[in-house]
Formats: structure tokens, C-alpha cells, sequence
């Protein structure tokens, strides 16, 4: 039993706040994805959360343990890092067995171990190597074998794909998820590769300037993005935002199509609202109507399943995906209707969701 | 491009003047060690050498003054370099302070260090002035070897242990922070951190270092004469006697012989026990 909580975890260098008071709960067994741009925290927390950093403030639970003071060795954890640290004096098999000599297992014990670990991330035949003699990817598996063989309560991950090529990287992707389903450990992941998050996650955490502004599953991210940021980070293109007007207690005027949103005395507080919609909830219609954008195409990038059409609303940037039936030409004028379950409205001052 | 040879072609005046200016003596050295006046090759000279009563003394002198300084040069400078890596702050100050003996020339740093041990010098000063001793001592008499011994083994640490300390800092420099942070995450305590990674990834730093170190430890000379005098026979005191004062450039020369075999000898045994495998390197 191994769940980690994050109690209002803040971490400052000098004056630079890297972390503003970080609350999260990440249950037994969970797979949770640290998942934002550079910059954002995301490293940082995790190595809070390994020990290798000291946090400002704020407490880290690990099962009934509070483990903030303590060192890393002390905390039941095992780490894949980022440039994999695959110890370069010691063979594969002597890496995949470093955690659990300094731990005092026995010899047969050892190799029992590590044999399965080797097993399991297919790098049986590479025990002898020393990490020189090894590719990117065998390296990787090395790392994570590292990791799996400590049988660790909690596994922490730092972008481990992030050096791989892209073939590579989805192979991987679906082969640590199954190696990481059966391991029964809660692994917390970070990355900035959004697919990689969406794919793998029990459970994404966004971050966006020291922050989590949104953690759930990733379909829930997707449709119902609870911060403007997550709205334009998730999702390839990612939403359209356009400014909206007020026009009756409950419908609003946005590029000069009357759609009905949140009540204008629930977003009184909101100095301004934005419209925002994805890309793919759009649906092309053959003339203009009072209820369709009218959109300049600017740019057309097929892309075999579908056609994404950039074009201009009201002289803002707004993507539209249509059909690769359809034949768009630039300077064509398109007339789209959102789809009215999928419209999201946001308070600019706050950018959180209405 | 340039072409391949030009490095070689580059490289080929230094080549030459190393041939003209090292390697032709080092010849007639050889040669004048194996030779007799008429030409012939002889073996007198080397048994001269080996009959004398000071080259038993000279050779185990060396010998243990090596091994008694170079093994705490290695380790104080592992020491250092472990603390200077850590710093965040003032590592450049550290370093530069720690420094400074390598910009005083041997013959110096023996006449500093005799300057605190000679019978008027500042230890003696220091011992009579704050009533530890009614006298002077005389540490560096001939009565006194043991003394003579301990104070050219400090002179020579505090000399050049700095030149082991910069080969180390510049490897521990190449040693990525993340090996330190996966064997700590991994159950590592902080001495086992330095034992199993930190020490193994600095193999190619410590062979330089033990190696050029050992070599320097064999022909130490000037602050063993600055310090022992005669007390204290080491080869390269021999060398200087016998070509200089004894008049034997034979001899001398197979002394010299002596001297570079045991530094060829300890650079291999240097070179294999710390050496690296294939493909296990940084």
C-alpha cells in the first residue's frame, strides 16, 4: 500500500517561486502523469518527491510515512531518470542489481531478481554489456529494469522516453504501460509529451506555471478542460478561443453568432468571457447562417484522415477540421456550427472554466 | 577537409626535437651505462653501483618515501576535490589557495620547510618560546633520521599534492550529477556514493594523477638535499653524486637506469590495476 500525498508543497530558488503550494493525492496503484510544458515544475515536484530535492514547504506522505525529512534511500522508491544514469563501470547485470546490493540481498536472491527484471524488458541477452556497448533504447529498458527490480512501492519516472526516437518511443510507450500494469507499484510520470500522458495515464496532472491547474483522467482534460491553459496546451491543434459579448441574460455574441452559454449573473464576476471550442467540433454547413462562423481559410495541411484548415474569424486564428472529402482551396470562405455540447466558455481574468 | 596526414605532419617538429633533445641522450645515457671506455659492452658499472654501501639505502629511501607520500597525496586530494566539487560558493578561491605551492620550485619549498625545522628555526622558536622544551632540538640531525624522514614526507605533501587535486577536480567536473542521484535514490549511503560510483568513474583522472605522481616521487631531490643532506641517500641524490662529485658519469648513468625501470615498472602496474574495460567508460 503505497498512496503519496502532496501537502501544500512549495519550493522557491532565491526569488524564483518554482512551486506554488502544490496539493495531490495519488492513490495505491495509480498511474499519475506530471504532465506540462518546460518550466513548469513538473521535475521539480517529482524530485521533491524522490528526495533529491528539499521542498520550501509543505509535507510529502508516502503510505502512512511522512517522508519529507527523510533521505532518498529511506523512502521506498526507485527512479528512472531522464538520461537514464545507466552506470557506465558496472555490466547491465551489475546496474540492474545496484539497488538491491546496497539493500543486502542475498546472491540468489540478486539473480533471481534480475534475470526476471531482464526478462520482462527483454534485455536478457545484454547482461554482460557495459551501458558504452548499448543503443538509446537499450539503455532505457536497462534503467527501468533498474528500477523494476527494487519491487518499489512507488515508482517515479522522469521523462524516461524523452530521448528516444518517435518509433521507438510509441513501442516503449505500450510496453511500460503493460510491464507497469502488472507491477502493482504507483508510479508517478513526468513528461511534456501530451500523447505520451493521454496514453498512459490512469490519471493527468497539468501543470502550468507551478501549478496544477487540472488533474483527471484524460478524456475529462480533453472535454471539459478546467483552465484556459489546458484548453490551448491538450490537443493537437489545440482549441479555438474567441472573445464573447454579452447579448441576453443567457446568450452571448461571439464573432457576430448568437450561441447560448453560461448566465450573465453567474459570469458577472468575469470581466470578459472567451468562447472556446476544439478544432474537430465543428461542423462545415453550405451557406452562412446567423448560427454559423464565417472563416477565411488561410492554410490547408491535409493530413490524410482529415484536412486542417486554418483560417481567420474576425481576424483571430481559428482551426477548423474538416473531412479530406471536402476540397478547400485557400481564400475559400467556410461556414462552420459548433457543436452546442462542446462549447466551453472561460473568465479571461481567472482563465478558469464557467 | 584536410587531409589525414596533416595532424601527423603537424605533430612531426615536436617529434623531431623530442628525438634530438630526449631521445638521442637518453641513448648515450643507456650506452654510457653498459660501456666501458673502449667501447665494450661491460657490466662493471652496474655492479659497482649495486656493490656500493649507500645504493641499498638509496633504493629502500625512495622506495618508502613514495609510498609513505604518494597514497596520502591521493587520498588528502580525493578529500579535496570531493569537497571543492560540492561547493557552490568560493570553489575558485578554495582552489587557487590550495595552489599555491605548485608555483614554488622544490629547492623552496625544502629551504621553507628546513627554515621551520633547522635547530634555529620557527618550530624550535615556537617549542623554547612557549616553554615545551628547555632547548633546541635538533630534528634534522643524522641521530635523527626518523625526523628527517617525516619532515621531507610533509614538505613534499604540502609541495604536490595540489597537481593531484587539479587532475581530480577536473574529473569529478566530468562525472554527470545524475550517477550521484541514482545511487542515492538506489540506497547509497554518502560513502558508499563515493566507493561505487565516484571512485570507479574517476579511474582515467587517478591513473593520470598516480601516475605522474609516483614518477616525480623517484627523483625527488631538492628537498631531500635541502632537508637531509647527506643523512638521508635517495637515488637522485646518487645520480647528482656520482656525476658531480665522485666524477663517474657511468655510474651515475646506471643509477639513472635504476630510476627510470622502477617508474616504468610502476606506471604498467599503475596502468593495469586501474585500468578501464571496453565500452565501460563515461
Amino acid at each position: 500500500m503505497a498512496e503519496i500525498k502532496i501537502k501544500s508543497v512549495a519550493k522557491r530558488f532565491g526569488k524564483v517561486e518554482a512551486l506554488k503550494s502544490i496539493d495531490l493525492t495519488i492513490a495505491d496503484q495509480e498511474f499519475l502523469v506530471l504532465l506540462g510544458a518546460s518550466g513548469c515544475g513538473k521535475t521539480t515536484l517529482l524530485r521533491i518527491v524522490a528526495g533529491l530535492e528539499t521542498a520550501s514547504e509543505g509535507e510529502i506522505w508516502i503510505g502512512d510515512k511522512r517522508v519529507d525529512q527523510l533521505p532518498p534511500r529511506d523512502r521506498g522508491i526507485a527512479m528512472v531518470f531522464q538520461n537514464y544514469a545507466v552506470f557506465p563501470h558496472l555490466t547491465v547485470f551489475e546496474n540492474i542489481a545496484f539497488g538491491l546490493r546496497m539493500a543486502k540481498v542475498d546472491q540468489a536472491t540478486i539473480e533471481k531478481r534480475v534475470s526476471k527484471t531482464a526478462e520482462l524488458m527483454h534485455i536478457e541477452a545484454l547482461l554482460k554489456r557495459y551501458s558504452g556497448q548499448l543503443s538509446g533504447g537499450q539503455r532505457q529498458r536497462v534503467a527501468v529494469a533498474r528500477a523494476l527490480a527494487m519491487e518499489p512501492e512507488v515508482l517515479l519516472m522522469d521523462e524516461p522516453l524523452s530521448n528516444l526516437d518517435a518509433l521507438l518511443r510509441m513501442e516503449m510507450r505500450a510496453e511500460l504501460k503493460s510491464v507497469l500494469a502488472e507491477s502493482k507499484t504507483t508510479t508517478i510520470y513526468v513528461t511534456h509529451d501530451q500523447v505520451e500522458a493521454m496514453s498512459m495515464a490512469d490519471r493527468i496532472a497539468i501543470m502550468n506555471k507551478g501549478e496544477i491547474v487540472q488533474a483527471s483522467d484524460a478524456v475529462d482534460i480533453y472535454r471539459n478542460p478546467a483552465h484556459r491553459f489546458v484548453g490551448s496546451f491538450i490537443g493537437n491543434p489545440p482549441m479555438n478561443f474567441l472573445p464573447a459579448k454579452p447579448r441576453s441574460e443567457d446568450t452571448w455574441s461571439v464573432a457576430g453568432v448568437k450561441l447560448s452559454g453560461p448566465n450573465h449573473n453567474a459570469a458577472a464576476s468575469a470581466s470578459s468571457v472567451e468562447f472556446a471550442i476544439r478544432p474537430e467540433d465543428l461542423i462545415p454547413v453550405s451557406e452562412a447562417s446567423e448560427d454559423a462562423f464565417t472563416a477565411q481559410v488561410r492554410v490547408i495541411e491535409p493530413l490524410g484522415s482529415h484536412v486542417l484548415a486554418s483560417c481567420m474569424v474576425d481576424d483571430q486564428l481559428f482551426r477548423v477540421v474538416v473531412d479530406s472529402d471536402k476540397s478547400l482551396q485557400q481564400g475559400d470562405t467556410l461556414y462552420v456550427k459548433p457543436m452546442y455540447d462542446r462549447m466551453r466558455w472561460f473568465d479571461s481574468s481567472t482563465e478558469r472554466s464557467l | 577537409m584536410y587531409p589525414r596526414s596533416l595532424p601527423y605532419l603537424l605533430l612531426l617538429p615536436s617529434l623531431a626535437l623530442l628525438a634530438v633533445l630526449f631521445l638521442y641522450p637518453f641513448v648515450l645515457v643507456a650506452w654510457q651505462a653498459i660501456s666501458d671506455d673502449g667501447g665494450q659492452f661491460t657490466t662493471a658499472h652496474f655492479s659497482e653501483m649495486l656493490g656500493h654501501w649507500k645504493f641499498g639505502t638509496a633504493f629502500t629511501n625512495t622506495l618508502l618515501l613514495t609510498l609513505a607520500v604518494v597514497p596520502i597525496q591521493i587520498a588528502l586530494a580525493l578529500y579535496m576535490a570531493s569537497l571543492v566539487t560540492g561547493m557552490s560558493r568560493g570553489r575558485d578561491a578554495f582552489l587557487y589557495i590550495w595552489t599555491i605551492p605548485l608555483g614554488i620550485s622544490d629547492l623552496a619549498a625544502g629551504i621553507i620547510w628546513l627554515s621551520i625545522f633547522e635547530q634555529t628555526g620557527f618550530l624550535n622558536t615556537f617549542m623554547v618560546g612557549l616553554g615545551f622544551s628547555e632547548q633546541p632540538e635538533t630534528f634534522l640531525g643524522y641521530q635523527n633520521k626518523g625526523t628527517i624522514f617525516l619532515a621531507i614526507a610533509l614538505a613534499e605533501i604540502w609541495r604536490a599534492t595540489a597537481i593531484v587535486l587539479v587532475i581530480l577536480v577536473a574529473g569529478m567536473g566530468l562525472i554527470p550529477k545524475e550517477y550521484k542521484e541514482a545511487a542515492e535514490v538506489f540506497g547509497a549511503s554518502r560513502w558508499q556514493q563515493f566507493t561505487k560510483v565516484t571512485l570507479p568513474l574517476l579511474k582515467p583522472s587517478l591513473q593520470t594523477a598516480m601516475i605522474l605522481r609516483v614518477i616525480l616521487a623517484f627523483e625527488v631531490f631538492a628537498v631531500v638535499a635541502a632537508l637531509g643532506g647527506t643523512n638521508m641517500p635517495i637515488l637522485m641524490g646518487e645520480v647528482y653524486n656520482w656525476q658531480f662529485v665522485l666524477r663517474d658519469a657511468n655510474v651515475a648513468a646506471a643509477f639513472a637506469l635504476v630510476i627510470l625501470g622502477i617508474s616504468i615498472l610502476c606506471t604498467l602496474i599503475i596502468m593495469w590495476f586501474l585500468r578501464t574495460p571496453k565500452g565501460a567508460t563515461l
